[in-house]
């Protein structure tokens, strides 16, 4: 998959919609719910189901990151599915806190 | 990644919420979003290219801003306060284009070769009215093209992406991180970075926004306290003016929680009454450049109050700073010759980071390796908090000794006497420059010879003004930035006394 900056992505097995921020140094695999995500206008199979090894769900706003291959995506839209690149499990980096300046 | 989406994420996640307008009739996220999809469609069939704006706050503004962006074209928004002669230039170089014009500002026109003028009035009614909401596949690129306030000659359009202000909003707000509740009173006018960045922060931050049609202190006072106004930003001209009315009012507005100011140099005794008159409001200094996506560094509210409550003299100083660089953004001070210089050495403030283009029409300005020159002068402290001195074209230098205006100007300003103040360099046969003051003086005003000393007991002698002049007011332009140059012209046409 082509994770290049600004491309849109979904889970293949349930809601989660996920942009990407910084694309990863090497090709890799980003998993949603433990199955590869698709491209944002595909539309869902249907025929896979969730993986309970990745099921703790991925937040709308968070920024996940894979320190490893240096991808980083925002969650556009909640899902019960969590994230991983390649089968490794990604965070959510810390929510930064600034004082509103607009 | 498109500004479009900040808006989708948004609508998705908390529909209901009200996004735009008054407490009792205001457009929640997902009505939003609607309309910015029907006013998309509907300008996709007025004619190509820029999507111009030329009128007054309103929510009609983030819709607009919104579809433009869903179209892929550049939203374009024009300085409704420019004579017509200067506003119609404008406009004929923004085509090809559709420009959405209020009703009443349509007879200042001329007809423009490839610009489309439809009437504000005709784009709300398109967005109001359940249309087609089908829209062409667009790429994002160009979002924003903002043409500069033009205080020094013909006005350049900045151009900023969707990648720079997307990588603004999603670095320095937290998605919906806004209380149920909290509304933010935008009051910049729609041309200016700071009313382009308040509709993406707000919306991504799930802020309900209230617009002043355009800013007076009553004005701004009344809707504060009747929409129970929670955030706000304002530039130093109208800080002033607001807590006059505060004052004279017996108002304290106990809704209000963050109040930030930038767009221009705070005299520390402004913001100093605005800390002693409002100590339950969280004060923020943001410093940016249009061509920064809005804001590169913060001086946040804990700041403010050490610098209010603590007897560390560097935690007092720092209020005149403008805090420190944004975490998502790198930040230095260099030499003329481009090399790095360390704490407290004043030189040029360079940065780099996804929000900084740094970028004109026809003239990138970054340089290879993404750094871009801000021009304007400045320095750092030893615990990192900038200090910003003005534009270096504004520096005055007399005999090779380089000053800067602000550092005079604040001195000034500290005199009782002393209302407003612009320090200048005049031309001088002996010296290349020397100091000019322009002073705004209170009753009973003060002699040249009393403010000198004023001066010259605080700064060396060199930089105390050799030539003052007095006036009734200083020329601002209406976002609040001192129009120098044209004092300059007229201190040069007309020598004062000295």
């Amino acid at each position: 998959m082509d994770l290049k900056p600004g491309s849109r992505w979904k889970s293949a097995v349930c809601d989660a919609e996920l942009v990407v921020v910084r694309a990863p140094k090497s090709p890799v695999s980003l998993e949603c719910g433990g199955h590869p995500v698709i491209p944002h206008a595909e539309a869902r199979s249907g025929d896979l189901t969730l993986s309970d090894a990745h099921a703790a769900g991925s937040a709308a706003g968070k920024r996940y990151s894979d320190p490893e291959s240096g991808l980083e995506v925002l969650c556009s839209k909640a899902g019960q599915g969590s994230l991983s690149v390649d089968g490794r499990a990604i965070g959510a980096q810390e929510a930064k806190k600034l004082p509103s300046s607009d | 990644m498109h500004t479009a989406l900040l808006l989708d994420m948004a609508a998705d996640a908390a529909p209901d919420r009200l996004a735009l307008g008054g407490r009792a009739d205001g457009l929640t996220f997902d009505e939003t979003r609607r309309r910015a999809r029907a006013g998309a469609a509907w300008l996709a069939g007025q004619g190509d290219g820029t999507v111009a704006f030329l009128g007054l706050n309103g929510p009609a503004l983030p819709i607009a801003v919104f579809a433009a962006g869903l179209l892929g074209r550049p939203f374009a928004p024009l300085n409704y306060r420019l004579p017509n002669a200067d506003l119609n230039r404008l406009l004929a170089r923004t085509a090809p284009s559709v420009a959405i014009v209020d009703d009443d500002m349509l007879g200042r026109l001329e007809p423009h070769a490839g610009v489309t003028v439809v009437a504000r009035s005709a784009f709300e009614a398109a967005c109001a009215s359940p249309g087609s909401d089908d829209l062409p596949d667009a790429q994002p690129d160009i979002a924003v093209l903002l043409f500069t306030s033009g205080t020094t000659g013909e006005p350049k359009a900045a151009i900023l992406r969707h990648a720079n202000l997307t990588s603004y909003v999603i670095s320095t707000v937290e998605f919906l991180g806004a209380e149920e509740g909290e509304a933010a009173l935008v009051s910049v006018p729609p041309y200016h970075i700071a009313g382009i960045s308040a509709v993406l922060t707000g919306v991504y931050g799930g802020r309900r926004i209230v617009y002043l049609e355009a800013f007076t202190a009553e004005d701004w006072v009344e809707a504060a306290a009747r929409e129970e106004i929670s955030h706000a930003m304002v530039v130093p001209t109208m800080l002033g003016a607001i807590l006059d009315i505060l004052e004279a009012r017996g108002e304290s507005l106990p809704a209000l929680k963050a109040l930030s100011y930038g767009g221009g140099r705070m005299p520390l005794p402004v913001i100093e009454r605005a800390l002693a008159m409002l100590p339950h409001v969280d004060f923020v200094n943001a410093y940016g450049l249009t061509e920064t996506s809005s804001t590169i560094a913060v001086l946040g509210p804990d700041d403010h109050r050490m610098a209010i409550y603590s007897d560390d003299e560097a935690a007092q100083r720092r209020l005149g700073s403008v805090g420190r660089p944004l975490p998502s953004l790198e930040l230095e001070i260099r030499d003329p010759e481009g090399r790095v210089l360390g704490p407290n050495q004043p030189g040029e403030i360079y940065v780099r980071g996804e929000q900084v283009s740094g970028e004109y029409a026809h003239k990138k300005m970054l340089c290879d390796d993404g750094w871009f020159a801000t021009n304007d002068g400045g320095w750092l402290d030893e615990e990192g908090y900038l200090f910003v001195e003005g534009r270096l074209d504004d520096v005055i230098v007399r005999g090779g000794e380089n000053m800067s205006p602000g550092e005079i100007e604040d001195v000034l300003r500290a005199h009782p006497g002393v209302a407003d103040v612009a320090v200048l360099g005049v031309p001088d046969d002996h010296w290349g420059e020397k100091v000019a003051a322009v002073v705004v003086a209170r009753d009973p005003a003060p002699s040249p010879e009393d403010l000198a000393a004023w001066v010259r007991a605080r700064l060396r002698s060199t930089k105390t003004p050799e030539v003052w002049a007095f006036r009734e007011a200083l020329p601002y332009n209406d976002t609040g930035k001192l129009l120098r140059r044209q004092l300059k012209a007229e201190m040069t046409a007309k020598p004062a006394a000295a």
